[in-house]
């Protein structure tokens, strides 16, 4: 890890470097925006990345919430692979591919979203032991949350010269991206201000009251347009081909980036858990036999 | 032993009227509700001091809000009246079902937050001289489904927020973000109902669709909080 974390922090910063160049002087300039619409290969990126982290944070605080019992393992399991089928069997029904493309979906990209939901469940719930799915729902929670920061931030600096507003309440996307971020940093506050044995408890528990909020927030406003442009990849927006290059470009670049910051964010918790584990157990004048018992010792290191 | 379904009804009864027993006793949560309310109206009374036909289009707002931060009021008491004396470890070390406990405790609330609002609805068109144009029968499912949404999600985090360092400051920031679109529901269909302007069936169904969701959500994780350790 100490060795190999520079090499790709260099790698990710050249990587950045290069996608900032394309987007600011390679990408062609907007026939209607100008130089303006260049924030976009910031603000979609890190809208894109924050939604990942968020959906990692979700998947892993329900595995943590399954994985207290093995008869809640075995529903959730089976919940997840439910909704996996249910969801690509529905993507193919007439009734509901027209229901998409009237909110600007395409149907094959709801059917991706779906098969994402059991698969990254399996993965991360074979990749992480019990104790480390809450680190990795801490880790993601406060990296998405920077990176959603950035989209609130970077949004109304583009709207204010192009839609001659900073906000336009009642838009559908941009009042779900702010629930989130708001339901995230309470997220964040509760794991700050509980104690330290029910934390990870109680945090699963409001992340999947977050999860589900999400979809009634965007049922909510279904009434209100959006003024939001439509999605160029999976909807029904379209983009220049050397744009949409350079977009895809800068993603990459934002996720090396975020991935960096998770794993490194990722090995500190664990270490500071560490620590806190050492010092309970040295309070309870054991530390001799501590040393040979840490379960998280040789891995974090 | 009596069967679990019976005994489901039984605890969750007896917790009930433990509860309002308490609550006719003392009148603590009910008294701090209603206070906290009427100045809340006062303040808005003051510092908006709208006509009739604008107030159609804020009361829905002022109503809400004025309530949503009374129940907070009411919602941190009801666990926090169990610390005393250690009830809630009572409860947790009995064999009694958790969901009991926590129906109990939503319904309680919900009944007192429903008589907060009778009681202050009348105070509103008061001050605000209000006319309803559209079809009033619609404030009732409205405000049930509005109370319930608002009291089964606080109840919930108000049992997570206890466990907090800062208890009675969590609770509303768990509770606000959550509640938004039932807030969203509430405000919009109540402000819809009184200016007769569009329908409030959408924002009826929203509730709906609200109160299902999240009443499941708490019942299934409620176990989960309350032996949290």
């Amino acid at each position: 890890m100490k060795r190999i974390f520079p090499i790709l922090a260099a790698l990710t910063a050249v990587f950045l470097a290069y996608a900032t160049y394309r987007n600011l002087v390679l990408a062609p300039t907007d026939a209607l925006q100008g130089d303006v619409y260049r924030i976009i290969y910031y603000h979609v990126p890190s809208a894109w990345t924050a939604f990942l982290l968020f959906f990692i944070n979700f998947i892993a605080s329900v595995q943590y919430l399954a994985s207290a019992k093995p008869s809640r393992q075995a529903v959730a399991k089976w919940v997840v692979i439910a909704i996996g089928v249910v969801g690509v069997v529905a993507t193919f029904l007439p009734q509901v591919q027209g229901q998409l493309k009237s909110i600007g979906m395409r149907p094959s990209a709801m059917t991706t979203t779906v098969i994402m939901i059991p698969l990254a469940y399996f993965l991360i719930g074979k990749w992480f032991s019990r104790e480390r799915l809450d680190v990795l729902a801490v880790t993601s929670a406060e990296v998405g949350v920077v990176f959603c920061t950035i989209v609130l931030v970077t949004g109304p600096i583009w709207a204010r010269p192009v839609w001659g507003i900073w906000w336009a309440p009642g838009d559908i996307r941009l009042t779900s991206t702010l629930v989130l971020w708001l339901i995230y940093v309470s997220y964040l506050l509760l794991r700050r201000f509980s104690s330290s044995a029910q934390t990870q408890m109680l945090a699963a528990a409001l992340a999947v009251f977050g999860a589900l909020d999400v979809p009634l927030v965007y049922f909510s406003i279904w009434f209100f347009r959006t003024q939001h442009p439509q999605p160029v990849i999976g909807g029904s927006g379209s983009m220049d081909p050397r744009m949409l290059q350079t977009l895809l470009i800068s993603w990459l670049a934002f996720l090396c980036f975020a991935l960096l910051v998770c794993w490194s964010r990722f090995r500190l918790e664990l270490l500071k858990r560490e620590v806190e584990e050492l010092y309970a157990l040295e309070s309870l004048g054991s530390a001799a036999e501590v040393k040979a018992s840490l379960p998280l010792q040789r891995s974090a290191r | 032993m009596t069967p679990p379904s019976a005994s489901l009804w039984a605890v969750t009864l007896a917790t009930l009227k433990k509860d309002i027993r308490l609550e006719w006793r003392s009148k603590d949560a009910l008294n701090s509700m209603l206070f906290f309310s009427l100045l809340v109206v006062v303040i808005f009374a003051f510092s908006f001091d709208p006509l009739a036909e604008e107030s159609r289009h804020i009361v829905g707002g002022l109503v809400w809000v004025a309530f949503l931060f009374a129940a907070v009021v009411a919602l941190n008491q009801t666990w926090a009246r169990e610390l005393r004396n250690q009830v809630l470890d009572a409860y947790r070390v009995s064999p009694a079902p958790a969901t009991a406990l926590f129906l109990a405790k939503s319904i309680g609330n919900f009944i007192f937050v429903s008589v907060l609002e009778a009681l202050m609805v009348p105070l509103f068109v008061i001050f605000y001289n209000l006319h309803v144009l559209g079809p009033a029968w619609q404030l009732i499912p409205l405000a049930v489904l509005g109370t319930w949404a608002l009291v089964v999600n606080g109840t919930f985090f108000a049992a997570m927020s206890v466990r907090t360092r800062n208890r009675e400051l969590m609770l509303p920031l768990l509770l606000f973000p959550i509640s938004i679109p039932a807030v969203l529901g509430m405000v919009a269909g109540t402000t819809a109902v009184l200016t007769g302007d569009n329908p409030a069936h959408f924002y009826i169904v929203l509730l709906l669709t609200y109160d299902v969701v999240f009443t499941t959500a708490s019942l299934a994780l409620f176990e989960t909080i309350l032996h949290a350790e």
